[in-house]
């Protein structure tokens, strides 16, 4: 009898341990992202970290913190200060300043699908994995915003909203770095550009001009521009590999890239491939901001190329100066190349600060 | 009584047919293909990359730099004819030392097979009326203007030209089309690698031996001073390749 007492007043408690043990705590509502019909079908699934599922609460509060320039040491820069939705996600300035006046050597990338990045190396020289990693950076990079972590959680911890958000987002009044980074990787990987005119062309709600279309041929074609190797296809919407190549821009280097990270000489000189759309937005162009049109960088690719160690095999007619394009598919790749450009991304006001 | 005589019965039943099943065991193996890689028998993986120290069949000094190529359509063939295909292809990515090593889910049943080959590139059902998402995301494909479909290889490096300059080559084999005409006109160039007559009888990994150092080699002697670059557009050049292929792989062992 004793025996069956005992039993009962397990089952009990077992009983109770299932119970919902949180009825009063908030949970967040999943929010999956948006991926275009076309990005479905044709190129594997974004990357969402299992730890970092996307929220409706976190997409928020990763917004506002993006655009808050209480994440900086003297409350006058936001991520957005660099990383203008105008622009791409970009700066339009070469380098950009810091609070304290001081100038980086890398032109700000601009920030869009980046849930696709597949090996999740960021920056224009990899030297982080995720995306979540990549925001620590700047709030303690003393070009940037010049900050501690250990500021920016007392800030935020004795702000009028911020706890009650965090809450919201991760079930938790208590802020550290790891949730302030995870909710601005949640917006970010939220910015997803999939409406240019060439991505309605491939979708047959666009028709591209003669020009644009010989421009793309130049592009796909490998004894011109042969831009497809490292800038993707009409099958692949992202427009880059993600991959770091040294495109001829040095015969010496000042900048080692992901050399500098990697410590191996033969990535010296190598840099992330940007994505091709939105360059009507992201001037000035390459990882330093060199060139301030598109008409310098094609020129570069023509006949500006410098032969080093490292230079990309397919950097072709190194010795000639590179591809030798005419004065026609010059102008109709760059009609190409600016029919990537997704307005509707630049004025979607769930990526505003409004 | 009679009811739990049954209900012991059934339960026997039950029971026993939970048993390990070992004719079902015996009977099918999976298969894994290894493939390694070497230059004239000196072994290269991607820690050998981006040095100029190979020699090719025309005396070129060169390097590696990039290696990755697609093999699909593994077949497993009976003597009276019966085959058996494997799912899947594989992107073997030497360049970043990843499927290297290739498990398809498919299994096979034991025995002897006359043939065991696979295909170098994709056949064009496969090449053609099929879009992998995960080949389009590691941008492997094939331009319209050539006919579309995917790469079959990249190899790529540097060597030493005929001006003692370090040049670039791209090594990239497709389908051959000649675009010189008004309509395109095709030539296959993938192939199938014949591994031989092979006894499976019991889960079989497969070492698999490119040698990088044929692509330059037998019956066509590669000239990279002039064929280095743009060689997609090249129909001879995809057929040479084609024709240096047939000598690239060997089967080194079967481990059972």
């Amino acid at each position: 009898m004793f025996k069956w007492i005992l039993y009962y007043i397990l089952l009990f408690f077992i009983c109770m341990s299932c119970s919902n043990e949180s009825v009063n705590e908030y949970v967040p509502v999943p929010s999956p992202l948006e991926i275009p019909p076309f990005f479905q079908d044709n190129i594997l699934a974004p990357v969402i970290p299992t730890d970092n599922p996307q929220t409706v609460e976190g997409i928020a509060l990763g917004k506002k913190l993006f655009f808050d320039p209480i994440l900086s040491a003297d409350n006058t820069q936001a991520c957005a200060d660099c990383h203008a939705p105008e622009n791409a996600f970009s700066d339009a300035d070469r380098f950009s300043d810091g609070i304290d006046g001081l100038l980086g050597n890398r032109n700000s990338m601009p920030l869009f699908n980046l849930a696709w990045n597949y090996d999740e190396k960021f920056f224009w020289d990899g030297r982080v994995f995720g995306i979540e990693h990549q925001a620590f950076q700047p709030v303690t990079d003393p070009l940037e915003m010049n900050n501690t972590w250990m500021q920016v959680e007392q800030k935020l911890q004795q702000h009028s909203e911020y706890p009650n958000l965090f809450e919201q987002a991760f079930g938790t009044t208590t802020i550290d770095s790891t949730l302030v980074t995870k909710a601005i990787a949640q917006f970010e990987r939220t910015l997803i550009s999939s409406n240019s005119k060439f991505d309605k062309f491939l979708l047959n709600e666009a028709t591209l001009t003669p020009e644009e279309l010989n421009g793309f041929n130049v592009f796909m074609d490998e004894t011109k521009g042969d831009c497809f190797h490292c800038h993707g296809s009409d099958k692949n919407p992202l427009w880059t590999d993600n991959i770091f190549h040294n495109n001829g821009l040095d015969a010496t280097f000042t900048d080692l890239g992901l050399g500098k990270v990697t410590g191996d000489p033969a990535d010296n000189g190598k840099f992330k491939s940007p994505s091709l759309r939105n360059l009507v937005f992201t001037a000035p162009y390459m990882h330093d901001g060199r060139f301030e049109t598109l008409d310098e960088v094609i020129n570069h690719y023509s006949e500006g190329l410098q032969n080093s160690p490292t230079i990309d095999p397919l950097m072709k007619k190194v010795a000639q100066g590179g591809a030798q394009l005419s004065t026609q598919d010059k102008t109709d790749l760059k009609a190409f190349l600016l029919s990537l450009s997704d307005f509707e991304f630049i004025n979607n006001p769930a990526f505003s600060n409004e | 009584m009679r009811k739990t005589r049954f209900i012991f019965i059934l339960s026997l039943i039950t029971l026993s047919s939970c048993g390990k099943d070992n004719d079902d065991e015996v009977s099918q193996a999976n298969v894994t293909f290894n493939f390694s890689h070497n230059w004239d028998a000196t072994d290269v993986t991607n820690t050998n990359f981006n040095t100029i120290q190979y020699t090719n069949a025309n005396g070129e000094e060169l390097s590696i730099t990039k290696l990755r190529y697609i093999i699909s359509n593994i077949t497993f063939q009976k003597s009276d004819g019966e085959i058996v295909v494997l799912d899947g292809y594989n992107l073997v990515d030497v360049t970043n030392s990843t499927n290297l090593s290739f498990s398809p889910v498919t299994t096979i049943p034991t025995g002897d097979y006359s043939n065991v080959f696979f295909t170098f590139g994709f056949n064009n059902e496969a090449n053609y009326n099929n879009n992998y998402p995960d080949l389009n995301s590691a941008t492997w494909n094939v331009p319209a203007m050539l006919g579309g479909g995917y790469h079959y290889m990249q190899l790529e490096g540097k060597f030493i030209d005929n001006t003692t300059t370090e040049t670039g080559y791209a090594y990239h084999a497709i389908r051959a089309v000649d675009n010189s005409g008004a309509t395109q006109v095709f030539e296959n160039t993938f192939f199938e690698v014949d591994l031989g007559e092979v006894t499976i009888n019991n889960n079989a990994i497969f070492e698999i031996d490119m040698n990088i150092a044929e692509w330059f080699k037998t019956p066509n002697t590669w000239d990279l001073n002039v064929l280095n670059n743009m060689l997609m557009p090249n129909f001879n050049a995809q057929v040479m390749m084609f024709q240096n292929g047939q000598n690239v792989f060997s089967l080194n062992t079967v481990n059972q």
